[in-house]
């Protein structure tokens, strides 16, 4: 069976035909090009799909784009945009938050949501709301110094 | 090629188009958060004609305060349950019981239904379908042999939620309902001892919402022993709840997960009342819960180990919930 999708991805309003069993992470990688979010594990494990449905954070792998009609979606494409990074990119990038990247659009997506939330968050704040994201490559360390540094940045 | 099975994905308003799903589907699984289910069907646990999203049932997503307590809707998330200033007030363990359940991000969308009825738990099913395939499958799902008791005839799996507990020795009911009406059952009365089949639902139910008493100076508590402290089912998971009057024990209730195929309260505990929290009662406490659970080598820790924390974590949190000032 399939259905009719109409959502606003990153900003824009888009309609598509999905198949009932299609993931948001097939969705928006397959569907609309979007191969920013990642897909990292066999569901549920490992936090790198993360993306924002309606402000809130969502594992792509474990959500049905078919219930995601008339939300804002929110990916790592929508935020900055080239040669304009968010001050979160720009601390992963400058405070060395990414190494291998693959973490990293997951990172950025549930430090947005905590961010807009919490805009001074304490580090047990920003460990808690990234505890559900696994990083193979930094230790964790330098990802909360990033995310600290964009706390304190304007946006 | 699409990660998971194909099915249709039904929407359903009212108990009556539960129940025309179900019966148009002779497989038909229920849909509430998803964190438990989808990521079992991209393991190939089940192949469902249909999903039938509950999320949109009237009532549902209520938390309400009523005479004798308070209803929550099974819909309602974890987050919200771990946020929401009644629960925090009245049953202040609960919020935290659902605050340890996996990730910030699963509980912003799995729901205290789905937590209560999530499937058992087993390291030879928990697997990808090649893992489970290159394994002749198992007694649950598509094989005939349990591997964890090869020569048993029932399934084993643990049942692995961390609100039923907590809920257990608050004293919880649960509303269960389909087309034909609505009953009340004590929320012990919801779980059987059969991992593949550990649910008491008829063909057409479905859990509405959990009820509970407030009872005033009840203490209450939720410990879980886990392999990685951010995210993880618990290896064993113990709710007490408990009153003192002059000193001594006035009611106490234990409930444990993770240990067994079924949430369990665990029986003999009246004994107690009327005496000290000492030592001397809290080694009966210890015995009572490591005769009454059974963990079985369904995880990666062995089930000594599981029967041997489960203890501590009940003894810890008695002693520590008869000291507590909640109680006095
Ligand atoms: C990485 C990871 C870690 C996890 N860690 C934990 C943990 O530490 N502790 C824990 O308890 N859980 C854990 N979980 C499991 C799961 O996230 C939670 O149990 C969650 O509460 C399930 O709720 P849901 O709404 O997402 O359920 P769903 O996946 O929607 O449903 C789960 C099951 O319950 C049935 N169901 C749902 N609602 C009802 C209802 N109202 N009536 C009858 N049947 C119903 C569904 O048909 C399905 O079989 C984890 C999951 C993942 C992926
Ligand atoms: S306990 Fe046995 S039957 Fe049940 S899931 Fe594990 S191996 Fe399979
Ligand atoms: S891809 Fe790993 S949690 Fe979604
Ligand atoms: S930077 Fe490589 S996984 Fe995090």
């Amino acid at each position: 069976m399939a259905m009719i999708l109409s959502l606003t991805l990153n900003g824009r309003q888009r309609t598509d035909l999905v198949p009932d069993n299609l993931l948001l992470v097939e969705y928006l990688r397959d569907m609309a090009g979007l191969i920013g979010t990642k897909r990292g594990c066999d569901g549920g494990e490992c936090g790198t799909c993360t993306v924002l449905v309606d402000g809130v954070p969502r594992h792509a792998c474990l959500t049905l784009a078919a219930r995601c009609g008339g939300r804002h979606v929110e990916t790592i494409e929508g935020i900055g945009s080239p040669g304009r990074l968010s001050r979160l990119q720009r601390a992963f990038h400058e405070k060395l938050g990414t190494q291998c990247g693959f973490c990293t659009p997951g990172m950025i997506m549930a430090a947005e949501a905590l961010l807009r939330r919490n805009p001074n968050p304490e580090e047990a704040q920003i460990r808690a709301a990234l505890s559900g994201n696994l990083c193979r490559c930094t230790g964790y360390v330098k990802i909360i110094e990033s995310v600290q540094a964009a706390a304190g940045d304007a946006p | 090629m699409s990660l998971l099975p194909s099915f249709e994905l039904i929407r359903a308003a009212s108990l009556a188009e539960v129940a025309a799903a179900r019966r148009l589907h002779a497989d038909c699984r229920l849909l509430a958060g998803g964190t438990d289910l989808i990521a079992n069907l991209r393991h190939g646990l089940g192949g469902p004609a249909a999903l039938v999203d509950i999320t949109g049932l009237p009532g549902m997503q209520e938390i309400a305060a009523e005479p004798a307590g308070i209803r929550i809707g099974a819909g309602v998330t974890l987050s919200r349950l771990a946020d929401d200033p009644l629960i925090r007030r009245h049953f202040p363990a609960l919020a935290e019981a659902a605050a340890t359940v996996a990730g910030p991000t699963h509980r912003a969308s799995a729901t205290l239904g789905g937590n209560l009825c999530l499937d058992t738990r087993c390291v030879f099913y928990n697997q990808s379908d090649w893992w489970r395939q290159s394994n002749d499958f198992c007694l649950k799902y598509r094989g005939t042999v349990c591997h964890v008791a090869p020569t048993g005839n029932r399934c084993h799996a643990a049942y692995s939620g961390d609100t039923a507990p907590v809920l257990l020795v608050l004293g919880a009911q649960a509303e269960l309902g389909d087309a034909d009406g609505t009953r009340r059952i004590a929320l012990n009365e919801l779980f059987r001892e059969d991992g593949a089949a550990h649910l008491a639902l008829g063909a057409e139910e479905m859990l509405l919402s959990v009820r509970l008493p407030i009872e005033p100076r009840l203490a209450a508590g939720y410990e879980k022993a886990r392999l990685r402290g951010a995210i993880d089912f618990p290896l064993a998971g113990v709710a007490v709840s408990l009153r003192r009057r002059d000193g001594a024990l006035d009611g106490l209730r234990i409930a444990l997960t993770g240990t067994n195929s079924r949430p369990l309260l665990l029986s003999g505990c009246e004994a107690l009342i009327g005496g000290p929290c000492d030592a001397e009662a809290l080694r009966q406490i210890s015995k009572l819960v490591q005769k009454q659970v059974s963990p079985m080598r369904t995880t990666i820790v062995p089930a000594h180990y599981r029967r041997r924390v489960a203890a501590a974590l009940a003894c810890r949190l008695a002693a520590r919930l008869f000291s507590s000032p909640a109680t006095a």
